[in-house]
């Protein structure tokens, strides 16, 4: 019978430990394949939402550099301009490991703080970055940084289920 | 990796092999970051840097968005179809009496186009015609992002290049700004950064019309009277710069006021699908063609 996997059982295959993270995440980039024309930032960014789900629930399910080449297939999708995802999902990833080493307890209302902090500056930094000052996306911007942070435990959820079919014995 | 599952690798025992490994992540990143810092500052300075990246991730990508869109433009029409099939003859009635009242108009038409072309001979005038390159699908948009490009599943092969303008049934929609072998990159009328020179249809008022990224427009007269807009006014593509095609209709005003008003593009972007590339107006010559 199919059980998760304990402290005493074997190593998980090597193949099956990466690839389900990384898949997922790179599966939350290409979303923006849906057949919509949009026209204004509405979508929430997938990808980022479930590398911080990664990150955050299960830390040995992703080594820290991964945010780096997942960050560059996510600019290779979203249309912001080609650098923003590796620097802001790699800086996140890093800010995040430095304030987890100073945490004393978990639970999950902290890592949804967490969560919502990343994705509120990555959205922000990457409109800065993508947009001139003067134009008026600033209430879109806002919703979908709620949207996003409203969809973070759906998306650790996801991540939690994932981990489950990917530690099964 | 022998790391217990949901433990936190951070204090990896005696092995120096994990330590140094764990070690050299830290390290990795922090300088991908940095690197990533400056990838970001020159593709701000010149989005172009890194465009074969993305376009050849569109060559993989395109052709599943483009199955996506087909399937669920089919899907979406259904309704339409079921409801046309009830409302024809209703609708067969209203549109022969629209014809017999336009009729009248459309002789008026003919004969002032008839006066137009032998004024324009008369005038020994030049006139570019708008040919069209390709009929093609946009099949994606770039919805999570502050940016306002679409997808289209045409490119080079078939003719597409850069600085193309692009035009829905109704109006404009955009232009070319990134082209591979089947693909090609729209920046749509929205987008934050696009400008297209317009003129006022009903008296050819010059003005600017600039994305604003939220779905709508603004409208900077370039006069130096100030000029009255008035909701419903229709603003065409007047041809200077040398990408659109004049008397194409780009927007229509939706709120009365002086010298800045704010448009609503006459193609409504989420219900885009087919699109016309066609070549520019007067494009760029080459440089090499220069007269030195």
């Amino acid at each position: 019978m199919a059980r998760v996997r304990g402290p005493f059982d074997t190593a998980l295959p090597p193949v099956a430990g990466w690839l389900i993270p990384v898949l997922s995440v790179m599966a939350g980039s290409l979303l923006t394949l849906i057949p919509w024309i949009a026209s204004f930032p509405v979508l929430p960014p997938f990808g980022l939402l479930l590398l911080l789900g990664w990150r955050l629930g299960r830390p040995n399910a992703l080594p820290i550099w991964s945010a780096l080449p997942l960050g560059m297939f996510d600019d290779l999708f979203s249309g912001q301009p080609f650098g923003s995802a590796i620097f802001l999902w790699s800086v996140s990833a890093l800010i995040i490991d430095l304030l987890e080493q100073r945490l004393v307890s978990r639970d999950f209302r902290q890592d949804w703080l967490l969560a919502a902090a990343a994705i509120a500056v990555c959205i922000i930094i990457g409109r800065l970055a993508a947009a001139p000052i003067e134009a008026r996306v600033d209430i879109a911007i806002g919703l979908q940084i709620i949207v996003s942070i409203m969809l973070y435990p759906l998306t650790a959820t996801l991540c939690a289920m994932l981990n489950r079919e990917r530690t099964l014995v | 990796m022998a790391a217990r599952e949901g433990s936190r690798n951070r204090s990896p025992g005696f092995s120096r092999r994990a330590q140094y490994g764990l070690f050299l992540g830290y390290v990795a990143t922090v300088a991908g970051a940095v690197v990533a810092g400056v990838i970001l500052l020159v593709s701000t300075f010149d989005p172009r840097t890194f465009t074969s990246l993305r376009t050849a991730a569109a060559e993989l990508t395109t052709p599943v968005a483009s199955a996506a869109s087909f399937i669920s433009s089919n899907i979406r029409m259904i309704p339409n179809t079921v409801g046309d099939y009830f409302a024809l003859k209703q609708r067969n009635e209203g549109l022969r009496k629209q014809i017999e009242n336009d009729l009248a108009l459309t002789q008026r038409a003919r004969a002032l186009n008839y006066e137009n072309q032998r004024l324009k001979q008369l005038l020994n005038l030049q006139e570019r015609s708008s040919s069209v390159v390709v009929a093609a699908r946009l099949v994606s948009s770039s919805a999570s992002s502050t940016r306002r490009y679409a997808m289209l599943n045409a490119g080079s092969r078939q003719g597409v290049g850069d600085g193309q303008p692009v035009r829905g049934p109704i109006g404009l929609i955009g232009r070319i700004v990134e082209t591979g072998p089947n693909t090609a990159r729209v920046l749509l009328l929205t987008d934050p950064e696009s400008i297209v020179p317009v003129r006022r249809a009903r008296d050819g008022v010059p003005a600017i019309i600039a994305g604003r990224g939220d779905g709508t427009l603004e409208v900077r007269s370039v006069n130096a009277t100030n000029v009255e807009f008035q909701p419903g006014e229709l603003l065409v593509t007047s041809g200077i710069g040398g990408i659109f095609f004049p008397n194409v209709p780009v927007a229509r005003i939706i709120s009365r006021s002086r010298d800045l008003a704010t448009a609503r593009p006459l193609s409504p972007p989420d219900t885009l699908d087919l699109a016309l590339v066609e070549a520019a107006y007067l494009p760029i010559p080459d440089n090499d063609a220069k007269p030195r």
